[in-house]
């Protein structure tokens, strides 16, 4: 795996100095030295608004630096937009990929080109850079109709078809399966072995310390270290990442309360969206006392099973949920919410939280069933109460209650919205991606305030892309693929390696296979 | 080279309550730089057009008069612009309020009480709701577009008054002129102040107004109206019923439109007849939109649009200028809001060189953080 990192006298592929960048309310980038060499693995190591993703836009000519030069093989260069990155030979492959879903593969890829290229040559190009670095595609495929791991690599062979000298990697691996993370680490290796130099962006540990020869660590916009990750331990990366240990959640044995609170029974659900995923027969059981995960890769119905579960889109059929004991299929979200159940939805902004309003006017947004209000009015007191008892009892970092919910950072609003669900005393709560870019701290205290409920008999799903997380604080676990949910199984019976063959559909039957290559979100990568 | 707006990343408040003045101040000017062009002295038409009007106690009474339909109507507009519910059809619930009071008015003509008058304004305020229930069910059950809805409907009033002043509930003795009886004494609106034409009508749109802002700003349901209006998603999260958004915020434009109808009728008109305003409830439109769709700011923008009422009369008979100068004030002054407006949420700016070629997304710019 110790790729050549060739010439210590040869001039660095890049090297920023004193790289700086000043938005309105925070500072991203404060004077960040980084030198990364020819062929060499660098990562970039930071929690979520550690200022990584703002310094690889920089880097690939998204945003412009206040300050700082940047060293392209020992020059001096601006780069004032993508086109002049990708000139010098910088390749970017963006965290959400920036892919048209109704052209084909060749289409996407022309695109990027130059103008000019014919589409015939591109074809071939394509085929031989697919053939050389192990990425099989087809051109002529249309990119709607591949997994997210596929479409990675669409956007990696883009990259690679400008023979680019530096490739920047956005938190590559969120969206794919443990195994299919152990090829791309191989086509990763391959490349640098040719010279390419890679910028890897990521806040999982375990993989920098797999793959990278160095890296650079960030922390409030700062460089706070620089180290060889293979020569550290975990906890030495996280001390240097947060400026303190990784902290753990309490966990005891379930203990669950008979009944179940909330049962799901044959649902089946056509997506709204054409290049949405179909929910079909999904069956599912929670009781009070437990904490049920659901894992997946995003884009494998979580999005429709979440709408259907919360009551966003009421069901046809009125016993496909049950929730306490009531046919809830057909009610919508107030309903639900009146019978006990809480709601943690992915998006913050504009979603769970209105932008534009204070946190107290997004306190009474949910929370207006805890006597926030009288006769149909609103008692502002009891309103900036709750609000403020939020704040306190999850440690928002916030003005008080008239801050605008626009204000918070995405973590504090995070936990804000966490815990006005959670205060309403749920029978059964439901959190998607609940940690999703929340500090380390944050995430133990929205990881351990969900324990502490399941302790007090509520009810507890989890849907979320980390793994780890889901390991940690779930009593059983399931996966959804291709709109089905596999059987859920005892957390601790189970782990990473065979929730990543589940993630890839192993569990759906022949006729479920046949389907889904006609449907869209097939996971064919991973076999 | 070309030009760009780009997004403000925080848009001033400040400039937000300023933008109605300056689009006023803008209208003004504009209008003077017209008025120039007519070959008039602008300072004059000024003088004619905005002083005048108010150089007399009966000039400030009808200043109030003509304010009271438009507030009334503006306000309940806002409740529904706020959740983003446009009735653009008050004109037509306007009519039909005019009609149903008008209708209570003439049928208890010889045997009414006290209890005429507050009858009236119920049968008002009812068939403004009707009228306005028509596109709020054809939205929320099959999805009809409740703008054009709701302005069709405005012409179907229109002529359903026409055909009734013209027929049935024409005045036998009015020389068959197409208007109704003049209402009993019992069906009018007490006069406020001597002198003027000024009725009790102000003193219920200010009522109006204040339990405007009440729901608005003080009860959950208000709350929840502006809740689907500034995040959709949001309200379907927290369990805020579309269907219920649309028929509030219809049925409240409706109802206060209807009121605003027997307000006319009942006051200065004192009978129906085939056209009940002078396109107050379009005029409404704008006077929400100036008054920042805040019942207090409504209040301010209703005050300003009567003056050019006011002022496009008597542009008429003083400045010898067609009665569409009103219209064109209006407009320019919408106008001029509205560019405000963008100017408060963008920015302009001038691209010399050209743009980088295509990202296959244009969102890759705004995403992530890290």
């Amino acid at each position: 795996m110790d790729s050549p990192v060739r010439g210590h006298l040869a001039p660095p592929r890049l090297k920023l100095q004193g790289i700086s960048k000043i938005y309105p309310a925070v500072v991203a980038n404060d004077r960040i030295d980084l030198s990364v060499m020819p062929g060499e693995i660098h990562a970039v190591l930071g929690e979520n608004g550690a200022g990584k993703t703002t310094l690889m836009k920089i880097i690939y000519g998204l945003v412009r630096p206040d300050a700082g030069t940047i060293l392209w093989n020992g020059r001096a260069v601006s780069i004032p937009n993508p086109a002049r990155a990708r000139a010098l030979g910088i390749g970017m492959v963006f965290q959400h990929f920036s892919l048209f879903e109704t052209l084909t593969v060749s289409e996407n890829i022309t695109l990027a080109l130059e103008p000019g290229a014919a589409e015939a040559s591109v074809d071939r190009r394509i085929s031989e850079v697919s053939e050389r670095y192990g990425l099989p595609l087809d051109p002529r495929r249309h990119v709607h109709s591949m997994s997210a791991g596929e479409r990675q690599r669409v956007e990696i062979v883009r990259c690679l078809l400008q023979q680019p000298q530096l490739l920047i990697m956005d938190e590559p691996t969120s969206v794919l399966t443990p195994q299919a993370i152990d090829k791309l680490f191989a086509t990763l290796r391959g490349l640098a072995g040719e010279g390419c130099s890679i910028l890897y962006i990521s806040h999982k540990l375990d993989e920098i310390r797999a793959l990278c020869q160095r890296a650079t660590v960030l922390r409030a916009g700062k460089v706070s270290g620089e180290c060889d990750p293979r020569q550290e331990t975990s906890s030495g990366l996280a001390r240097m990442m947060i400026g303190g240990e990784l902290p753990h959640s309490r966990h005891r044995q379930a203990r669950t309360r008979g009944d179940g609170t909330l049962l799901v029974r044959r649902l089946s659900l056509p997506s709204d969206d054409p290049f949405g995923t179909d929910l079909i027969d999904i069956d599912l059981s929670l009781r009070g006392g437990e904490i049920v995960g659901i894992a997946g890769i995003s884009g494998n119905g979580q999005k429709e099973l979440l709408a259907a579960l919360s009551g966003e889109r009421p069901l046809v059929d009125a016993r496909a949920i049950v929730l306490n004991g009531v046919a809830v299929g057909r009610l919508g979200a107030a309903v639900r919410r009146r019978l006990g159940m809480t709601f943690v939805p992915e998006e913050r902004l504009g979603r769970g939280a209105v932008p534009e309003m204070s946190l107290a006017e997004n306190a009474l947004l949910t929370a207006h069933r805890q006597e926030l209000t009288r006769h149909g009015f609103i008692r502002p007191d009891a309103v900036r109460a709750y609000a403020q008892a939020t704040i306190a009892r999850f440690s928002v970092k916030a003005p008080g209650p008239d801050a605008t919910a626009r204000s918070l950072s995405g973590g504090n609003l995070q936990k804000f919205i966490v815990g006005r669900e959670i205060l309403q005393g749920p029978r059964v709560i439901i959190a998607a991606q609940p940690t999703w870019g929340v500090d380390v701290g944050a995430a133990a205290l929205i990881r351990q305030a969900l324990v502490d409920l399941r302790d007090e008999g509520v009810a507890v799903l989890v849907v979320s892309e980390e793994l780890d997380e889901l390991l940690e604080i779930c009593d059983r676990l399931a996966v959804i693929a291709r709109g089905r949910l596999s059987p859920p199984r005892p957390a601790r019976e189970t782990n990473a390696e065979d929730l990543g063959l589940l993630m890839s559909g192993s569990f759906i039957g022949a006729q479920g296979i046949a389907r889904a290559e006609v449907s869209s979100a097939g996971l064919s990568d991973a076999h | 080279m070309r030009i760009r707006l780009e997004a403000r990343p925080e848009p001033s408040r400040l400039m937000g309550w300023l933008s109605p003045l300056l689009a006023a101040a803008a209208t003004l000017l504009v209008g003077c730089a017209l008025f120039a062009s007519l070959g008039k002295d602008p300072f004059a038409a000024f003088q004619a057009f905005f002083v005048t009007p108010l150089e007399n106690l009966y000039g400030v009474g009808e200043l109030l008069l003509k304010a009271s339909p438009l507030m009334l109507c503006a306000v309940g507009l806002a409740a529904g612009y706020r959740a983003n519910v446009w009735n653009i059809g008050a004109e037509g619930q306007l009519t039909l309020g005019a009609l149903c009071g008008g209708g209570v008015a003439l049928a208890f003509q010889d045997s009414g009480g006290a209890w005429v008058l507050p009858l009236m304004l119920v049968a008002g305020a009812a068939g403004g709701m009707a009228w306005a229930a028509i596109p709020a069910w054809l939205k929320t059950r099959f999805n009809a577009n409740e703008i054009l809805v709701s302005l069709m409907l405005v012409y179907v009033a229109k002529l359903t008054l026409s055909l009734l002043v013209h027929g049935p509930w024409r005045d036998p003795e009015g020389f068959n002129f197409p208007q109704s009886k003049m209402f009993a004494d019992a069906a009018l609106l007490p006069n406020l102040l001597p002198g003027t034409r000024l009725n009790a009508g102000l003193l219920l749109a200010l009522g109006v107004v204040a339990a405007a802002w009440l729901f608005m700003r003080k009860s959950l349901a208000g709350f929840q109206m502006r809740v689907a209006g500034l995040a959709p998603a949001a309200a379907n999260y927290a369990g805020i019923s579309a269907r219920r958004t649309v028929w509030l915020g219809m049925l409240i434009g409706g109802a206060t439109a209807g009121i605003a109808g027997v307000d006319e009728a009942a006051g200065p008109i004192g009978q129906l007849l085939p056209s009940m305003s002078p396109g107050y409830g379009f005029a409404a439109i704008i006077v929400a939109f100036v008054g920042r769709l805040h019942p207090f700011g409504i209040l301010l923008s209703s005050l300003l649009m009567s003056l050019l009422y006011l002022g496009g009369e008597a542009a008429q008979i003083n400045l010898a200028l067609p009665s569409s100068v009103t219209g064109l004030f209006q407009g320019m002054l919408l106008f001029f809001l509205l560019a405000a407006d963008v100017f408060i949420n963008f920015r302009l700016r001038i691209v010399r060189r050209a743009v980088p070629p295509i990202e296959a997304s244009g969102s890759v710019a705004t995403e992530g953080s890290g």
